[in-house]
């Protein structure tokens, strides 16, 4: 009798892993545990001085920059079973365009802008979406692998952001800037959270209201034939990588706001690897085709996640990336498909022994 | 050697989710006969042999083999290989980007004394194993460069080749014509009085009466008998396959409608396509079905990708009912309402990973513009319709559908352009692995289609199907159009066509 009501719980449970959200979610879940074991204050909320404060805040608010450039790279990933490793440095660059257009060139650190405000923050989304069209351009016209094609603004964009910051860091000081990356006085949720959602939003209109991610899947998986049966391969690869670089745009911008400069150097570092590392934790496939940007969002939140457990449990900043390595590989192992049959194997195995000994 | 049985399958269950692909199915393979194994698509056919050499794992049943006192069971095909079960699946898995050569002999290359690969040895040992077959290619070619039918041949060659006990073959003959498939009997002939037994899928009937000794029928996943061929006439055979009696497939012939309709709708003056086909020309009337036949490699396909501007043609013009069309891509074709179904399902056609119904609704999705999504109640209707009208065997309208049968798949293809409706629709090998029964009734489909008013241009290997719904006929050899057959059309006259009437 309890065996069956076992059985069902397994069935259950079996239905569960199988679903397809399941994985990164389970990871996100595992990872907030730890933290719940470790130190029980993680989960509290406060709010000090009118802003929400606490660490599950701190996890929104920081993963955003992952999560935006997530979105773009789940795109590109599906659509060209290649990865965008410049959105890092694009990031870089769109903040110091952003920034050199508000302080005028040359200028190290200002109070009063030069141009209206939004028009900077538009000239700096815009500049990443120069770099998609130019990433684009390489990998659907001229048929270069997009890992080599995106290698070119990946050493680049930095380099062309410091140039036109004139080799230095230039700081806006205009309260209003500050806004994108903090707080809006009187508004106790953090604002990158609000602009996450809008990229998402906007992304999931495209993709739902439209056949775009129909069209993104099929060319993933089969260009040839997705060409023959009337689909512009080309122009939808071309497009991905656009999205992709708006998305680093975006969050060049959110960065920038946040140390209300452009530290070229640094904005947006590595910030490439996490962003590929969340579309891996989402479950999807590296080899492009069917795609899962739900997944690759949550994803990008638990690669935070991890981070921020990691500081606050007091590993140094050196050793961080050394257990979020140990994490990420176990994570990602999880998912490999000669995981995935070991498992299926090891549970036929115990079926088939269940039926023997009854059989005896 | 007689009667000594070579392998057996027991009792074999296979389950997928939500389909029970075999239900205790058995075959039984002697020593140095032909094993035909037949039933409708998705009967199991394919489940069976993947069960077999170790692709698919099974749940019940036993496998024996000659030699071997236990039960074997294979987990992979390489262990099979090693046991003397060679295998060619059913879609050709080969490695498109290497050369044949290499496809030939990968994983079994001659090596020199230095344990570097012999590639002169490797591309001489090549040639003469496929001049065997009486196929010309060059071996240092990558295998892309060629066609479907020359990919399947070279994949039998490899096969063939090996030593083996067992020789496997699903549905080898599905794209080849019939001097190939004779060519492919003597061969297995000879394997047979060398004591190999052979396992033979297909779904031409008469293909059966040549070669093979006995036939095992599956229906719905499960054993429906194991007959030899002398006691099996065909339509008892097909009866068996199908569990009812079909009507004969010679009771329909072509209406066409020549007499009415003298519109031309598609026109095209001195088309060619540099390397691969000669400046031609062509024309179809509004309801007319045209075949285009010739040999293997005679540019048959070639011909209808220009004509679609899969491959943009360099010279000449197009003309779609009257008005020239210049087709940049397929899209430009697709909008002024033409449609294509391609010969190679696996890398022209199929979009693997997505579901039935997104396959089906794709190219009349991309018609109507990235904008314009067609409603989820109208896909599902569109669906539903085609998987009912085509008999496609899938467990939901959301299955993938790379876990269709081959022949399903097929229809899946073919429901696509279907349900676009085209004014003027080219069909290469469309009936590629489907069954007869299906056969009959997509025939019908077409010349229905055709005296609605849609021009369709028929291309296939099996020439019986071409006379039965065909009106006219293009006669290609070596990439050009070398003359079309009018009026009066048989069998003898279109092969003689194709061989180059009097110079053969
Ligand atoms: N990988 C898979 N996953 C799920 N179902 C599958 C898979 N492969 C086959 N099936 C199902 O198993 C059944 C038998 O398929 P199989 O390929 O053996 O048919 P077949 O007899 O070879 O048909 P055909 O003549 O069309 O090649 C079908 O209903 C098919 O949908
Ligand atoms: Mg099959």
């Amino acid at each position: 009798m309890s065996s069956q009501k076992w059985g069902a719980v397994v069935g259950f449970l079996k239905r569960v892993v199988k679903m397809k959200m399941f994985l990164p979610f389970f990871c996100l879940i595992l990872v907030l545990l730890i933290n719940l074991i470790k130190s029980p204050g993680f989960f509290s909320i406060d709010i000090k001085n009118g802003v929400l404060f606490g660490r599950l805040i701190d996890i929104l608010n920081r993963g955003s920059e992952i999560a935006i450039l997530a979105v773009g790279q789940t795109l590109v990933i599906a659509v060209s079973a290649g990865t965008d490793i410049s959105v890092g440095s694009v990031m870089s660059l769109s903040a110091c365009f952003c920034c050199m257009s508000l302080a005028g060139y040359g200028v190290s650190s200002t109070n009063t802008l030069a141009i209206p405000m939004i028009l900077g923050i538009l000239g700096g989304i815009l500049m990443g979406g120069i770099c998609g069209v130019f990433n684009g351009t390489l990998v659907s016209k001229l048929k270069i692998q997009p890992m080599v094609a995106t290698l070119i603004l990946f050493t680049a964009a930095r380099a062309i952001g410091l140039l036109l910051c004139n080799n230095q860091i230039t700081y806006i000081r205009y309260e209003p800037y500050k806004y994108l990356g903090n707080f809006i006085p009187g508004c106790p949720i953090p604002t990158s959270i609000f602009v996450t959602a809008g990229v998402i939003l906007v992304v999931a209109i495209l993709l739902k209201k439209t056949s775009l991610g129909l069209y993104i899947q099929s060319v993933g998986i089969n260009k040839r034939a997705a060409r023959l049966l009337g689909i512009n391969s080309s122009k939808i690869i071309f497009l991905c990588y656009v999205i992709c670089g708006l998305c680093a745009g975006v969050a060049g911008i959110v960065a920038s706001s946040r140390i209300y400069s452009a530290d070229a150097n640094n904005i947006g570092l590595t910030f490439e690897l996490d962003a590929i590392l969340a579309v891996a934790l989402g479950g999807n496939s590296m080899a492009g085709g069917k795609f899962n940007l739900a997944g690759s969002i949550i994803g990008a939140y638990t690669i935070q996640a991890i981070t921020t457990t990691l500081f606050a449990m007091g590993v140094s900043t050196d050793q961080a990336p050394v257990v979020k390595a140990i994490i990420v590989i176990l994570i990602v192992a999880l998912q490999a498909p000669v995981f995935k049959t070991w498992f299926a194997n090891r549970s036929l195995k115990g079926k088939s022994q269940v039926k023997e000994t009854v059989g005896a | 050697m007689e009667d000594q049985i070579l392998l057996t399958m027991r009792g074999v269950s296979k389950t997928f989710p939500g389909v029970k692909a075999l239900d205790n199915v058995s075959i039984t393979l002697r020593k140095g006969e032909i094993h035909a194994l037949m039933g409708e698509n998705g009967a199991g056919k394919s489940t069976l042999i993947k069960v077999l050499t170790g692709v698919h794992a099974f749940e019940e049943g036993e496998i024996r083999l000659d030699g071997f006192d236990e039960p074997i069971i294979n987990h992979t095909p390489i262990e099979a290989q090693k046991r003397g079960i060679v295998t060619v699946y059913q879609e050709v898995n080969l490695c498109p980007n290497l050369s044949v050569a290499e496809n030939l002999f990968i994983g079994r290359e001659p090596k020199t004394k230095l344990g570097y690969i012999d590639w002169r040895k490797m591309n001489k040992l090549s040639r003469e194993l496929l001049k065997r077959l009486d196929i010309d290619v060059d071996v240092t070619q990558t295998l892309e460069n060629y066609s479907l039918a020359i990919q399947q041949m070279v994949a039998i060659a490899r096969a063939v080749d090996m030593d083996c006990k067992a020789l496997i073959l699903d549905e080898p003959t599905s794209s080849l014509d019939e001097n190939e498939v004779s060519k492919l009997f003597v061969l297995m002939r000879h394997l047979r009085e060398k004591g190999v037994g052979i396992i033979f899928v297909t779904h031409f009937l008469e293909q059966v009466y040549a070669v093979c000794d006995r036939i095992t029928v599956l229906r719905n996943g499960e054993f429906a008998g194991e007959y030899t061929v002398a006691e099996m006439p065909r339509f008892k055979l097909v009866a068996t396959m199908l569990g009812k009696d079909v009507d004969d497939l010679d009771s329909i012939k072509p209406e066409g409608c020549e007499s009415n309709c003298d519109e031309i709708a598609v026109e095209a003056v001195g088309l060619g396509h540099k390397g691969t086909i000669k400046p031609f020309d062509f024309h179809i009337r509004k309801g007319e079905v045209v075949g285009v036949t010739g040999l293997l490699g005679s540019g048959r396909t070639e011909m209808v990708r220009c004509l679609y501007g899969a491959d943009h043609a360099q010279s000449g013009t197009l003309k779609m009912k009257g008005k020239v069309l210049k087709a940049k891509a397929p899209i430009d074709s697709i909008k002024s309402g033409m449609g294509y179904l391609p010969d190679d399902r696996k890398a022209d056609g199929l979009i693997s990973e997505l579901s039935v119904r997104e396959n089906i609704v794709l190219a009349l999705q991309a018609r109507q513009g990235v904008f314009k999504t067609l409603p989820l109640a109208k896909q599902y209707e569109l669906a539903d319709s085609f998987i009912e009208m085509l008999h496609i065997k899938t467990a939901t309208r959301e299955t993938p559908v790379s876990q269709l049968s081959g022949g399903n798949q097929q229809k899946v293809i073919l429901a696509r352009w279907l349900c676009t409706h085209p004014d003027f629709l080219i069909l290469d090998e469309p009936t590629r692995g489907i069954d007869i029964g299906t056969k009959t009734e997509f025939q019908k489909l077409i010349l229905k289609f055709a005296s609605e008013g849609m021009s369709v241009v028929f291309i296939s290997s099996e020439i019986e199907e071409m006379l039965r719904t065909c009106t006219r006929m293009c006669v290609m050899r070596d990439g050009e159009k070398v003359g079309e057959i009018d009026g009066e059309m048989t069998q003898e006259i279109v092969m003689s066509a194709i061989a180059g009437g009097e110079e053969k």
